[in-house]
């Protein structure tokens, strides 16, 4: 009988490395040949590779978790699930039907948002371009807009003229909270006194009714004391509106930002010890709000966290389609999934299964995608045994923003699947295909070949 | 064959010593398979067919194979010129 095969490779070996090699990278892999019980392989037989694949256990869990930890320390709580994270209608239905409401940034995910059912005024309208029509259904349909700019004021109360109506409105607030690089671009600027000359504006034009405060500080915040500054100062700055201009602000929304288990490049320290629990956010701000609201007083408390709930849910399943030595010595491979379907490859290093036992010492290695393209890099430096044409790499977590911002370049969109809690395995978004891409395009008819 | 692979110190157990520079290195089985073969001066066609006769690998495979372990061999400095 044949004995089993295994590539060949040699390593190099550092001094005093060989002692200690049996830890070293060379023997670390892990393998996953399955996803909530699914097979991986049964995935990419029914529906292809490269594959997302979402988890609704997963997702519920997440967001049942984060929800608790914050309505267990703060008694009005309500969670908007920020579109541009993940907007496909499957993901959106299960935070919705968790109680989440929709927290929308433009024309195009409003309109997502009303025709998978949610009503108005379950929606908050962000963003510094909101088109004036796009204002009018929104004060029309009662949905809460937090105002970006002083035009929008003016915008705003053009529409209030329109309809006649006094809409409830809040502003977008940008502060120092020690975080860096600080997002100023956004709203009004709190410490420069901007953020004050927008409600004395509101108030002397008498047509809004200015009614909450939002501001979102950044994303992947690794420091918990950050949301302690931004809470306190919100709550600060609503008390001068409510004593100066009698105003009463109902809600503080504090926006997104919390990361997810994900590993962020340039920071070594594995995730688990790197990101903070969402325990420890929770207690920062409710107890922040505690200390600082006057008795009695418990606005609502909003937030649009996006990338902590979804993050984790997602994963990708790819193929190894070659394998290459590069120049250098390094060994290549190249993906059938690439950054035009993994946008967050720019900034995470994934966690990195193979979908089947594979013997031999792992080798550094780069992983590429498969467009024509240099920057197309999913990870450029990994350690992984000699990889056969055809193993599955499950890529995780994957599910905040790759999905949206994802681009048709060079190659399809492939499809993504939902695993039900029950093991129930559903598309949710075909592969694309030439008509897709096609559908919109006209060719003058002096332009049509004949060949 | 080079004499540079002759020169080299190889165990049962895929350590490599390579007295010119002092360096060392580690093969897997496959690799210390080869590695002896090569010093043994056989050529490309040969071991192919040696490792498909041991080893549970076809043909293709192994061919592939052989060219990136050669490869690699000679980017570390342990093959010289076109020795296969
Ligand atoms: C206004 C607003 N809310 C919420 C989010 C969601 O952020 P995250 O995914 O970091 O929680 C964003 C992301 O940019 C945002 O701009």
């Amino acid at each position: 009988m044949k004995e089993a095969y295994e590539k060949p490779v040699i390593l190099k070996l550092k001094t005093g490395m060989m002692n200690k090699f049996g830890s070293s990278p060379a023997y670390i892999r892990k393998v996953r040949k399955e996803i909530d019980g699914i097979p991986v392989e049964k995935l990419v037989e029914k529906f292809g590779s490269p594959l997302f694949v979402f988890s609704e256990k997963k997702l519920r869990q997440k967001f049942r978790e984060v929800k608790n930890a914050f309505t267990l320390r703060y008694p009005n709580v309500e969670f908007s699930w920020s579109y541009k994270t993940n907007y496909l209608d499957a993901i959106c239905a299960v935070l919705h039907q968790e109680g989440e409401t929709a927290e929308v940034v433009s024309e195009f995910e409003y309109e997502k948002a009303r025709r998978l059912g949610v009503p108005g005024n379950q929606i908050i309208y962000n963003g510094p371009y909101k088109p004036y029509d796009s204002l009018v259904t929104a004060v029309k349909e009662g949905a809460r807009i937090n105002i970006d700019h002083f035009e929008e004021i003016a915008d705003l109360e053009k529409v209030a003229d329109e309809l006649g109506v006094k809409p409830r409105v809040g502003i977008r607030l940008n502060m120092d909270t020690g975080i860096h690089p600080q997002w100023s671009r956004f709203g009004f600027n709190l410490e420069s006194g901007q953020a004050l000359d927008a409600v004395k504006r509101i108030a002397s034009g008498g047509k809004l009714e200015l009614v909450g405060l939002h501001c979102h500080i950044g994303t992947f915040i690794l420091d918990p004391h950050a949301y302690e500054v931004e809470v306190k100062k919100m709550v600060d700055f609503a008390y001068t509106v409510e004593d100066q201009f009698g105003f009463k602000i109902e809600y503080l929304d504090i926006g997104g930002g919390f990361p997810s288990k994900n590993r962020l490049k340039g920071i070594y320290l594995p995730p688990e010890v790197a990101v903070p629990s969402v325990d420890e956010f929770a207690e920062r701000v409710c107890s922040a709000l505690l200390s600082s609201l006057r008795p009695g007083d418990y606005p609502k408390l909003i937030l649009e966290s996006g990338r902590a709930i979804v993050d984790e849910a997602g994963y990708l399943i790819t193929t190894v389609h070659a394998a290459k030595r590069l120049p250098s010595g390094l060994k290549a491979y190249v993906l059938d999934a690439g950054v035009n379907i993994l946008f967050t490859a720019f900034w995470y290093k994934f966690n990195i299964e193979i979908d089947r036992e594979v013997y031999g010492t792992s080798e550094p290695c780069v992983l590429y995608g498969p467009l024509c393209m240099n920057i197309d890099v999913v990870d450029d430096l990994t350690y992984l045994p000699p990889l056969p044409r055809g193993t599955r790499l499950i890529l995780s977590p994957v599910g905040a923003y790759n999905v949206t911002q994802w681009m048709q370049f060079i190659r399809y969109r492939p499809a993504v699947v939902l695993i039900g809690e029950n093991g129930e395995v559903d598309l949710i978004r075909e592969a694309e295909d030439l008509t897709d891409i096609v559908r919109r395009e006209k060719l003058p008819e002096r332009l049509k070949l004949e060949w | 064959m080079g004499n540079k692979l002759s020169r080299i110190a190889l165990n049962d157990e895929g350590f490599i010593f390579d007295p010119e520079t002092g360096n060392s290195y580690t093969v897997n089985r496959t690799g210390l398979f080869i590695l002896r073969l090569l010093k043994e001066g056989k050529s490309e066609k040969e071991i192919v067919k040696s490792l498909t006769e041991t080893f549970n690998v076809d043909e293709r495979e192994a061919e592939r194979d052989l060219i990136d372990f050669v490869e690699q061999l000679r980017l570390y400095g342990l093959l010289e010129g076109k020795n296969v």
